[in-house]
C-alpha cells in the first residue's frame, strides 16, 4: 500500500484517513455529477450516459490519487491521466475546474463558440489535457508512450488511462495492449469503464467483449475487477497498483451508464441526451439526497 | 527489396538519416527511434546496438507505433517514428492527424523508403499519396529532401523544431548536389539555378533529374531556374511569386501528379500569380517494374521535365 505522504489530494481537507478519503471523493463526485449535467443541459448537448458512468472513477484520480499540481500542469514528474474515451468532456472538464486547472465559472461556456471547452478535449487549448482525444483508439496508444518515456527514465511518475468497454473494439487498443504486457509497463494503469452500453446497443449484442478479464490476463497484464461507483474499492485498486510492479494493470471498473440519475440508469438513449427542465429538476432532487 | 549498394557517385538517403539521428542521439539523451519491426529497412541496427534502450520497436503496428510516438513526446523525449513510408502514413493517417498534428506533439515521423522505391513489389508498397494526404493536415510541416546533405539537414532541423514533422526519406539512389550556399531552414526553397524564361520547381529524387534538365535546355538557348522545394508545408511562397515570374512552371516530384508538391503551386499560383504549369508525377496506381523503370516510364526524368518545358514554352510563345 501506497504511504500518506504519497497521498497529495489536489483540494480540499487534508484527509489523512481512508475514510476521511473517501468521503471527500463521494462528495465530489456528487458535485461533478450536478455540474455536468447543468453544462450539458446549459449547452443543449452532450454525453451524459458515459460522463456519469465515469465520474467516479475520474473523481477518485482527480481529488485523491494524482499526483498533480494546477499551477505546473507541465511538470516533468507529473502522474498523467489520459481520457481515451475523449467524449465524456463533461466529466473530465469538472474535475479538472474542481482540481483547479481552470475557473470553475468557465465550465458555462462548454461547447460554446470559441469556448475552450470542445466537445473533445484539447491540450493547446486547456491546462491539464495531454493528449487530444475523441475518435476512440487514441490516447491509450498515447497513454503507453508516456509511460514507455518513464520506463526509459525510471521516473516515478504513474500513467492512468479511461477507457470506455465498446472502445475496446477499436484495434488499436489491442495494439497497445500487447506492447504494454511486452513492455512490462509497470507504471501503467488503464480503467475500463464497463458500463456495458456502446451508443447504440450493449456491447456484447454489437461485438462481444468478454471474457474480458480473461483478454487482458492473456496480453500480460493484471486484471483488478471492481464496483466501478465505489470509491473504496477505486482507491484500493489504485493505491495497491502505487507498489513496484513489472506488469501493467487493467481496472475493469463495473459501471451503471447514466449512474446516479434513475431514468438515464442503463438507457443506451442516454449516450448522448439533453435532459428537459422536469427531467433535469428531476436529476437534481435525485443527486441532493 | 533488394540490398544492393548504391552505384557509384549516388547515395541512399537512408544512410544520411541513420547517421545524423545517432550524432543526434550522441548529443542528446531525448532522441528515441520508434519503428515497426523496421530496423532493417530503417537501417537502425547500429542505433539499436549503440542505444539497446531508446529503440523503441513496437512491432506491427503503426497506429500504436505513432500513438506511441506522441506519448513518448509527452514524456519529454524526441521521437523519430521511422516506417515504410506506405504504412506510416496511410495505416496510421488519424494518430497522425490527431495526436501529432492536432494535439502538435513534438513528434518526428520518418517516411522511409518512400515513392516508388519498392518498385516491383506494386501499388500496396509504394508510397506516392503521402504529401497529398499530409498535406491537407494543418500544423504539420512537411519535408521532402534531395540528397543525403540535405536529408541531415532535415534531420537536424526537425529535432531542433518544436512541433511534428514528416520527412520523406528516399532510398533511391541520388547524387550529393552541388551548392553555393549550403544552408537548410525549414520553409526555406533554394534556388540550385538561375533562369528566367521558365521555373522548375522539384524535390526529393526529381531535384536532380530539374538539374539535368535545365543543362539540355541551355543548350537549347532556355534559361531555366531550378527551385528545390524541399519544404512542401509550409511553403516558400516568395520563391513561389518569383517563380511565377517567369511566366512558367513545371513541377516535378516522386509522387502523384496531383494534390502533393504540383498542387501546392497551383494552389498559390492559381490565386497569386496565374501562371502556366505543368505537373510531373506519378498518374495514379503505378504497375509493377523496377522504381528506375516506373521513374523512366512516366517521364519522372530530366527528358521528361525537358519535354513538359518545351511544351509550356511553346504555349508561353504563342
Amino acid at each position: 500500500m501506497v504511504s500518506p505522504e504519497q497521498l497529495r489530494p489536489v483540494e480540499g481537507p487534508d484527509v489523512a484517513t481512508l475514510d476521511a478519503r473517501i468521503a471527500h471523493v463521494r462528495e465530489r463526485a456528487n458535485w461533478m455529477r450536478r455540474r455536468l449535467l447543468a453544462m450539458i443541459v446549459d449547452a443543449g448537448q452532450g454525453h451524459p450516459g458515459g460522463d456519469l458512468s465515469a465520474t467516479d472513477i475520474v473523481a477518485s484520480l482527480y481529488f485523491d490519487i494524482l499526483r498533480i499540481d494546477p499551477a505546473n500542469p507541465s511538470a516533468p514528474n507529473r502522474d498523467r491521466f489520459v481520457m481515451s474515451k475523449g467524449h465524456c468532456t463533461g466529466a473530465l472538464y469538472a474535475a479538472l475546474a474542481g482540481a483547479g486547472f481552470f475557473p470553475e465559472a468557465e465550465l458555462d461556456t462548454y461547447l460554446k463558440p470559441l469556448s475552450r471547452l470542445n466537445g473533445h478535449p484539447n491540450r493547446i487549448y486547456l491546462p491539464g489535457v495531454e493528449t487530444n482525444t475523441g475518435p476512440l483508439g487514441h490516447g491509450f496508444p498515447v497513454g503507453v508512450g508516456i509511460a514507455v518515456a518513464g520506463q526509459i527514465d525510471k521516473s516515478d511518475y504513474r500513467v492512468f488511462v479511461l477507457t470506455g468497454d465498446g472502445e475496446l473494439q477499436e484495434g488499436s487498443m489491442w495494439e497497445a495492449a500487447m506492447f504494454a504486457g511486452h513492455r512490462g509497463l509497470g507504471n501503467l494503469t488503464v480503467v475500463v469503464d464497463r458500463n456495458r452500453l456502446q451508443q447504440g446497443a450493449g456491447t456484447e449484442d454489437t461485438n462481444q467483449l468478454e471474457p474480458l478479464a480473461d483478454k487482458w490476463r492473456a496480453f500480460g497484464w493484471e486484471v483488478v475487477e471492481v464496483d466501478g461507483h465505489d470509491p473504496a474499492l477505486l482507491l484500493a485498486a489504485f493505491d495497491d497498483a502505487a507498489a513496484p510492479r513489472t506488469r501493467p494493470r487493467c481496472i475493469i471498473a463495473n459501471t451503471i451508464k447514466g449512474k446516479g440519475v434513475s431514468f438515464m440508469e442503463n438507457q443506451a438513449g442516454w449516450h448522448h441526451g439533453v435532459p428537459n427542465a422536469e427531467q433535469y429538476a428531476t436529476a437534481l432532487a435525485e443527486l441532493k439526497r | 527489396m533488394s540490398a544492393a549498394l548504391a552505384p557509384a557517385g549516388l547515395f541512399d538517403c537512408r544512410d544520411a538519416y541513420v547517421r545524423t539521428v545517432q550524432e543526434l542521439a550522441e548529443a542528446d539523451p531525448r532522441i528515441v527511434a520508434v519503428v515497426n519491426d523496421s530496423v532493417g529497412s530503417s537501417k537502425l541496427g547500429t542505433f539499436r546496438d549503440r542505444f539497446p534502450e531508446r529503440l523503441i520497436n513496437v512491432g506491427i503496428a503503426e497506429q500504436n507505433m505513432v500513438g506511441v510516438g506522441a506519448g513518448l513526446a509527452n514524456g519529454g523525449k524526441i521521437p523519430f517514428v521511422s516506417g515504410a513510408g506506405c504504412f506510416l502514413t496511410a495505416r496510421a493517417m488519424e494518430q497522425i492527424k490527431v495526436d501529432c498534428a492536432y494535439s502538435q506533439a513534438n513528434v518526428k515521423l520518418c517516411g522511409i523508403s518512400s515513392g516508388v522505391a519498392y518498385g516491383e513489389l506494386g501499388a500496396t508498397h509504394h508510397s506516392i499519396e503521402d504529401i497529398a494526404w499530409l498535406r491537407a493536415i494543418d500544423k504539420l510541416t512537411l519535408i521532402v529532401p534531395a540528397d543525403p546533405w540535405q536529408t541531415a539537414e532535415a534531420i537536424k532541423a526537425a529535432a531542433a523544431h518544436d512541433g511534428p514533422v514528416y520527412i520523406k526519406v528516399s532510398r533511391m539512389p541520388v547524387p550529393e548536389l552541388v551548392r553555393s550556399d549550403a544552408t537548410f531552414a525549414i520553409g526555406k526553397a533554394e534556388t540550385l539555378r538561375e533562369g528566367d524564361d521558365i521555373a522548375i520547381i522539384a524535390n526529393g529524387t526529381l531535384v536532380h533529374h530539374a538539374l539535368d534538365a535545365a543543362q539540355v535546355l541551355a543548350g537549347e538557348g532556355v534559361a531555366a531556374r531550378v527551385i528545390n522545394m524541399a519544404t512542401v508545408s509550409p511553403i516558400d511562397k516568395a520563391a513561389l511569386a518569383a517563380a511565377a515570374a517567369t511566366g512558367a512552371i513545371v513541377t516535378a516530384e516522386e509522387g502523384l501528379s496531383w494534390g502533393g508538391l504540383g498542387g501546392a503551386v497551383a494552389e498559390y499560383c492559381a490565386q497569386h500569380n496565374p501562371v502556366r504549369m505543368r505537373m510531373i508525377g506519378f498518374p495514379g496506381f503505378a504497375p509493377t517494374g523496377s522504381a528506375k523503370w516506373l521513374m523512366e516510364h512516366y517521364g519522372l526524368s530530366a527528358a521528361g521535365i525537358a519535354s513538359a518545358a518545351r511544351e509550356l514554352l511553346g504555349m508561353k510563345a504563342g
